[in-house]
């Protein structure tokens, strides 16, 4: 029995790899990257007294990105909207004002920290603080928009890829292939159902999060539902891919989970993605679950304005595009006659012949 | 020909899964491909289906649209009901309100399953799902008609009974492609490919694969296998010689199809 099952596990390889190299690269990416800790905190300082307040912050949390004394709290108050700094100092009129980005949890409890030993070292009054966005520092606030998009990855990747696959193994996906259908006919019959389910999902996680957790909808809802479309094409899109490399079920999970795990740990939905090692960081700057969970904060907490997130739609977009289109291209190749093509094929495809 | 296979080889891997291989396929007419596993059969449909091209040859096959295909596999949904697996193929095949309403009646009625319209697929017995996926494959009234081993695994009466919704097919005029490794079936049909290792080792009416048995065919009892080229049927022995002398003890037997499939097989080896 133990020699069959390692005769079986041998000819498995995708499970052996997973067995092996998942938990080396989980050690190894949760070595790096599970850090609660915010080394480095981008702040701005304006106002009349920003040059002499920018001294004072030579704690080396705090990074400062801009000095400018001719701004005032409008300024300010933009640069934490669209997510430039996650402090900001404003000088003068009744003493400094310090506001704070909320809706980095973990930035903030570090600044406060800071804020205070700057405070004693120097024996002055701490300064007023005022924290936006998220004034509680309620973690459901930030959690709610992350954990949508978390949501929405696991119905795209993990249910999609089994929807075909299931396809596969029932052998209905050859008929498909012999039907008046094009690849892309069958793909987008395929996600249509998935994308309709999921946009039903992420409407009830919103509304529950809004009504039960009191989380607030600040923005343009029409923001959220363009990125949350691009992010849902690129999850739905990655589920097919993972279909068209996998043979039956268990190696589909397999995969999608694969895929899934590091957009759990390295998306910013649990660490925040500043403190991350600079050699994990780049990671998180390829899934697409950081770009929308940038997107989802930034709409429901923030309200920031489109004009401020093309960054993440662009490359949400840019994303939707390569991964569809891997997705469609290898789709093709099981469905589209000539599929798997033999190598110098002379076949060709004729009509009646005159017999 | 008007559909089919002229000689076809396909590669798959390193392996040659078939060589030089011809199907005609005509309308109103059933050719049977006809061998054991891993023969051939399904990688000829495969590749008259269009799922496979192949390294040489030509295929001679008509538009998506006016192609039925029955994989060795399910070819139909068990997750929907006999209903909804008939709408997906029609709306698949742009078949019209009126003429989807007056076919599926028919094929309903002709495949038994009327009763069962409203039962999933994956609910029905072996033979009613095989006559569910030839009815969907049959929906748009196809001008080829492709039946990866229609019948296999199905009870005699099914088996009947799908023979003669193929053969109805076939009769209105459907040019008819299938594989099955039941002799009897291969026996009804209009034109025989008897596929060995990839190979065929006839291509011909069944009358005309009786008819080209070479050397001389007998029977013999005894428990022991009497020449290595003889085989068991029920409780005697046939034996073929190749070259018309049949060892003493042996009574010529006229040859049926069955015999005359055994010695084209047993025909071809030898030629290996």
């Amino acid at each position: 029995m133990i020699a069959k099952e390692f005769r079986e596990l041998r000819r498995d390889r995708r499970t052996v790899a997973m067995l092996i190299v998942l938990p080396v690269v989980l050690l190894v990416v949760f070595g790096y990257a599970a850090n609660f800790k915010v080394s480095s905190i981008p702040v701005v300082v304006t106002g009349p007294g920003a040059s002499q307040a920018a001294t004072l912050l030579r704690e080396p949390t705090f990074h400062v990105i801009e000095v400018n004394p001719a701004a005032g709290e409008s300024v300010a108050r933009a640069r934490l909207r669209d997510g430039q700094a996650v402090v900001a100092v404003v000088t003068g009129g009744h003493g400094p004002l310090v506001l704070m980005d909320g809706s980095q949890l973990f930035s903030v409890e570090t600044a406060e920290s800071a804020l205070g030993r700057i405070a004693s070292a120097n024996a002055v009054a701490s300064p007023r603080v005022e924290i936006l966005y998220n004034p509680d520092l309620t973690t459901s606030w930030v959690m709610v928009p992350g954990l949508a998009g978390l949501i929405l990855v696991f119905i795209g990747t993990l249910i999609t890829s089994l929807g075909v696959v299931r396809e596969r193994q029932a052998g209905t996906l050859e008929q498909l292939a012999v039907m008046p259908l094009r690849a892309w006919d069958v793909i987008a019959g395929k996600i249509a159902p998935y994308f309709i389910m999921a946009a039903v999902d992420l409407t009830i996680i919103v509304a529950i999060g809004m009504s039960v957790f009191h989380v607030p909808f600040a923005g343009n809802p029409a923001i959220f539902c363009l990125g949350a479309a691009l992010f849902l094409l690129v999850t739905l899109g990655m589920g097919v891919l993972v279909s068209t490399l996998s043979q039956n079920q268990g190696q589909a999970i397999q995969l999608a989970f694969m895929l899934v795990l590091p957009q759990v740990l390295l998306s910013g939905l649990i660490f925040p993605v500043a403190s991350m090692a600079a050699g994990v960081r780049w990671i998180s700057y390829v899934l697409p679950l950081t770009y929308f969970i940038e997107i989802s904060k930034g709409v429901m907490l923030k309200a920031v304005p489109i004009s401020d997130l093309w960054q993440p739609i662009g490359l949400l977009a840019l994303l939707a595009v390569v991964v569809l289109g891997l997705a469609v291209f290898r789709f093709r190749r099981d469905l589209a006659p000539g599929g798997r093509k033999q190598h110098a094929a002379a076949m060709r495809e004729e009509e009646p012949a005159a017999s | 020909m008007t559909w089919g296979l002229r000689e076809v080889s396909v590669t798959r891997g390193r392996k040659q899964a078939i060589a030089d291989v011809t199907v005609p396929v005509d309308p109103a007419r059933i050719t049977v491909l006809i061998g054991g596993d891993g023969a051939g059969k399904s990688t000829c449909l495969e590749v008259l289906a269009g799922l496979l091209e192949p390294c040489s040859g030509t295929v001679f096959r008509p538009p998506k649209e006016l192609i039925g295909y029955v994989p060795a596999t399910a070819g139909f949904y068990a997750d929907l009901t006999v209903q909804e697996n008939l709408d997906f193929s029609a709306s698949a095949y742009r078949l019209s309100g009126r003429e989807y309403t007056a076919k599926a009646a028919e094929l309903l009625e002709k495949t038994g399953l009327g009763p069962a319209r409203r039962r999933l697929g994956g609910q029905l017995s072996g033979g009613m799902q095989r006559k569910l996926a030839v009815g969907m494959a049959l929906l748009h009234t196809p001008g080829l008609l492709i039946l990866d081993e229609p019948t296999t695994g199905v009870d005699p009466l099914s088996r009947a009974e799908l023979w003669r919704l193929i053969s109805g097919a076939a009769a209105a005029g459907t040019a008819v492609a299938a594989s099955t490794t039941y002799v009897n079936e291969a026996a009804r049909a209009a034109w025989v490919v008897l596929l060995e290792a990839g190979k065929a080792a006839a291509n011909a009416s069944p009358a005309q694969i009786l008819k080209d048995v070479p050397g001389a065919l007998g029977t013999a009892t005894g428990s022991a296998r009497p020449t290595p080229l003889s085989w068991r049927r029920g409780a005697s022995w046939r034996v073929w010689a190749p070259d018309g002398r049949l060892p003493d003890g042996t009574q010529p037997v006229r040859p049926d199809f069955e015999d005359a499939v055994v010695t084209a097989t047993l025909a071809s080896e030898r030629g290996r």
